[in-house]
């Protein structure tokens, strides 16, 4: 009994909010059955009246009715005052509980006027505050908070109590704060919690809000809301720091996964690469390809495509490496500005290649569900594809890492590269050495190709976009030295993400570059130089 | 003077190359604008046009070589200063139009009014004047080139690491160019062009006179560069080129003599981007993309590099080829391309012009030490 005074109070003032005093006399209990009848009228003022009720009753049958209704899609029986909803496929239903009913006799459709369509717009937007999925109710929320509509307050005074997710409950509170902030009738003591509110959601629009009270606010509110718009200016740049960091950290990680297979063959072993793009596009179309044969033949398995197509990338584009290397590159030793010629002689072959096999247009190749999607951080918004890219080009780094530094394959290619003749006189093989540390860094490139494949279009010209930059991390960071790549490519990446808002995109690149060239004025060997004789 | 130059500095492939060019020079007009197009020995506008861009080529190319082939400086770089040049003369043929344009406007160019400015830019001043834009064509690349050098040979960045921070450098002029706001017409870049100096860009008599002129200029600018590399100045260079360190333990100041041909260097793909400009109708931000300055190289290195008679043919060869290939094998020119960038580096490290001086000279006499100095650069 309580519980239904509870509602009936509920109702009543949801009812005098939504529809204007006019009508609050005429309001009704919860009963379905009744709210339904109450369409079963000429007066429009009755159906608005209806309308509000019905969306405030919490009813199932709410939305459908209004949703009929708003289509024309409603019709009754003045005959015995049944209400029934016609449905798109034109068989009939009972509006108060849903059920299908045989097709009615002499019906009318319920009319609409604006009055009406006002207040089903209102109802629309209360009924998705309490929507089952949440996403909805969130979207409605900010809706409200966007609008400060002051007619949805009655709305979110039913949600709020009801609501479980915690989420979408701090959305409403400051959906509500919102309304009353911009309410200069709202007591004070609860317009200055609304502010607390506002402030602790801290974001642009937030502040936005706090800066556009009405002109006749009291001097108290006034004062609590300029402190809050520090406090919320102070913590947005915190927030923009840290999302410029972590957009930098994004952008460096592939900067760092197109890099590094650079920073062996020109760090390690003096070769300039030309074609390292090339091999990175490699990488990108053999995921392309490994999705093609998945989408065609196993479906299922296309959530695991990347982890196909990582060996096989590693694999053609390292063997594309060892195959360039042992027909080209072997006869170039020694003569670093012949390598960037050849080389690039292979990169337009291996563009064009391409291009006739695949087509000069994109190529789409698709992202698995479990690199698709975004979650939040205070107010970091993080993708899932960056982060998935960020964690596997600190993975690549480390496996490099060991590679060289662990395993007897790294430390022959050390010893080939400070003192060619010397390793040939221990019995190390020189030749093959060459060929695949070539072949590692190549097959590095196309595993970059993998991951840039998720977040870059797959032409022809892939590579080519990243070369430049490439050099230029290797250059930065210093030749030769793989801790140098990493902190080249963060550096540059993080650098990029802060110069942008100031500079804009292409301003900031040129600024980067400018940097960069003054940067090599200064330390012409790069951040992490070598030092003694190897240099030379 | 200039005769003793002449008969003691020019050698038997320049005498040829030379002599060749005047022939050019005036024949190929005469032959353009006085035979009957039914004539066999008629040469169309088309032809003329496209050799004119040709010579304008191995202008860069001749540029090019003398940093290259004779300084051991691999610059990535040289068409941001052959594109400067281009823009400057571009930014004359525009001011030229006046109320001819689209939007009639007698002095921003059309696609200004489209970004609804009022006014041109300070950079625009000026540029009404042939001889103003003359002057601009050799100053900007030359001052960008004189900076940039200043920096780069002072704190002695060398071989790989100059090659690429100039390729950033024309990166970045490639980026900024795309910008509408920077008032060079951003993507589209500049054309349109009426007039220059008074007379129709589009007469064949103008067009005859541009060729003859890029003849001429490449002319000027191969005597220019050798008498640079005949000279002792010329010796000291490519001393730096063979043995940096040594030259400068030897007490002479290495970056000086840098500074001084790659800003002569600049200057020259300068002029030879203002005569391109004119003959092509266009001037766009792809001028600057990397890939033309690699291409530049491959001229150099196709024709022979440190001869610089072998850098023009060099560019006349491979845009030769590319025009044919393009017409023949749409497909199959930048397989071409990059077998021939493979193929000379592999087996023709001399190029053409050095191989064969090389083999005729070893079958001339065999006694006699192959070839002079000059051509065998080494790393």
């Amino acid at each position: 009994m309580r519980r239904l005074s509870f509602f009936a109070t509920i109702l009543a003032l949801a009812a005098l909010i939504i529809t204007g005093p006019a009508l609050a006399q005429t309001g009704h209990g919860p009963d379905s059955q009744a709210l339904a009848q109450r369409f079963a009228t000429e007066n429009f003022n009755e159906i608005a009246g209806a309308v509000a009720a019905l969306a405030s009753s919490g009813s199932s049958q709410a939305a459908p009715i209004i949703e009929a209704l708003r289509d024309g899609r409603l019709v009754y029986r003045p005959a015995d005052r049944s209400v029934f909803i016609r449905q798109a496929d034109g068989s009939f239903a009972l509006a108060a509980t849903g059920t299908a009913a045989p097709a009615p006799e002499g019906t009318r459709p319920v009319r609409l006027n604006n009055n009406v369509r006002r207040a089903i717009d209102a109802a629309m937007g209360a009924l998705s505050l309490m929507h089952p999925d949440p996403a909805r109710r969130v979207a409605a929320a900010e809706a409200v908070f966007k609008s400060r509509d002051a007619t949805a307050l009655a709305a979110l005074a039913i949600a709020l109590p009801g609501e479980r997710d915690a989420r979408v409950k701090k959305r409403m509170e400051e959906a509500r704060a919102a309304i009353l902030v911009a309410d200069s009738k709202a007591p004070d003591a609860e317009r200055i919690e609304a502010i607390g509110v506002i402030q602790r959601r801290g974001d642009q629009d937030a502040l936005a809000m706090l800066g556009s009270l009405p002109s006749d606010t009291s001097p108290l509110v006034r004062q609590a809301a300029d402190n809050a718009i520090t406090a919320v200016g102070r913590s947005l740049v915190v927030w923009e720091a840290a999302q410029n960091v972590w957009y930098g950290l994004s952008l460096g990680s592939v900067l760092l996964l197109a890099a590094i297979g650079l920073a062996i063959t020109f760090g390690v072993m003096g070769i300039i690469n030309m074609a390292h793009g090339e091999m990175v596009m490699i990488g990108a179309y053999t995921t392309f390809v490994v999705q093609q044969v998945i989408r065609t033949s196993a479906p299922a398995l296309f959530d695991v495509s990347l982890f196909i197509a990582l060996p096989l990338a590693f694999l053609v584009a390292g063997g594309v490496g060892v195959l360039i290397e042992r027909l080209i590159i072997r006869h170039l030793y020694g003569r670093p500005l012949e390598t960037l010629l050849a080389t690039w002689g292979v990169s337009l072959i291996l563009q064009q290649a391409v291009r006739s096999w695949f087509g000069p247009t994109n190529r789409e190749v698709g992202t698995p569900s479990w690199m698709s999607g975004s979650f939040e951080i205070g107010n970091l918004a993080i993708t899932t594809n960056r982060l998935a890219i960020i964690i596997f080009a600190g993975l690549v780094f480390a496996a490099l890492l060991l590679v060289l530094k662990r395993t007897p394959f790294g430390l022959q290619t050390r010893a080939v590269t400070q003192n060619r003749r010397m390793a040939g006189a221990m019995g190390i093989r020189t030749n093959w050495v060459d060929a695949f540390t070539f072949g590692l860094g190549s097959g590095i490139a196309g595993l970059a190709g993998v991951a840039l494949s998720q977040i870059d279009n797959v032409s022809p010209n892939l590579g080519q976009g990243y070369i430049i930059d490439s050099f230029m991390v290797v250059v930065f960071g210093g030749v030769g030295n793989l801790w140098g790549t990493l902190v080249g490519a963060l550096t540059l990446g993080i650098a990029n993400k802060f110069l942008e808002p100031y500079a804009g995109a292409v301003l900031g690149k040129i600024l980067l570059l400018v940097f960069i060239i003054l940067f090599i004025q200064k330390r012409p060997r790069g951040l992490f130089a070598l030092k003694g004789r190897a240099v030379e | 003077m200039f005769s003793r130059f002449l008969f003691e500095k020019i050698d038997r492939s320049g005498w040829i190359f030379l002599v060749l060019l005047a022939v050019t020079c005036v024949l190929v007009p005469i032959l353009n604008l006085a035979v009957p197009p039914t004539s066999v020995f008629h040469v169309s506008n088309t032809a003329m046009g496209l050799w004119g861009k040709y010579m304008t080529y191995a202008l860069l190319a001749v540029a090019v070589d003398l940093v290259w082939g004779y300084c051991g400086i691999l610059s990535l770089g040289h068409g941001a200063f052959f594109a400067l040049g281009g823009y400057a003369m571009g930014m004359y043929l525009m001011r030229q139009i006046g109320p001819r344009g689209v939007y009639a406007n007698p002095i921003l160019p059309d696609f200004m009014v489209f970004l609804n400015w009022k006014e041109l830019p300070f950079t625009w001043w000026g540029f009404s004047s042939l001889p103003y834009a003359l002057l601009m064509v050799c100053l900007v690349p030359g001052l960008l080139a004189f900076v940039f050098g200043w920096f780069a040979f002072r704190s002695r960045v060398t071989g790989v690491y100059l090659s690429i921070i100039t390729q950033a450098l024309t990166y970045a002029l490639l980026l900024a160019f795309f910008r509408n706001d920077m008032g060079f017409g951003g993507n589209n870049g500049l054309t349109d062009f009426k007039d220059i100096a008074g007379f129709n860009i589009q007469a064949q008599p103008t067009r005859a006179v541009l060729f003859s002129l890029s003849v001429i200029a490449l002319m000027l600018g191969y005597l220019a560069a050798r008498a640079i590399v005949t000279s002792k100045a010329g010796k000291i260079l490519i001393a730096i080129r063979d043995a940096e360190a040594r030259t400068r333990f030897l007490g002479y100041r290495v970056e000086h003599f840098k500074l001084f041909v790659w800003t002569v260097s600049a200057v020259m793909a300068g002029i030879a981007g203002a005569l391109y400009v004119p003959q092509v109708g266009i001037i766009n931000p792809s001028e600057f993309q990397p890939a033309n300055s690699i291409e530049t190289i491959i001229w150099v290195a196709v024709g022979g590099r440190g001869t610089l008679v072998g850098a023009a043919l060099g560019a006349g060869i491979v845009n030769f080829a590319k025009s044919w290939f393009t017409g023949a094998f749409p497909q199959g020119w930048l397989f071409a391309l990059g077998g021939l960038f493979v193929f000379v580096t592999l087996f023709l490290p001399k190029g053409v012009l050095g191989t064969f001086t090389e083999w005729w000279n070893a079958r001339r006499s065999a006694p006699k030490p192959p070839a002079s100095a000059a051509t065998q650069p080494a790393e």
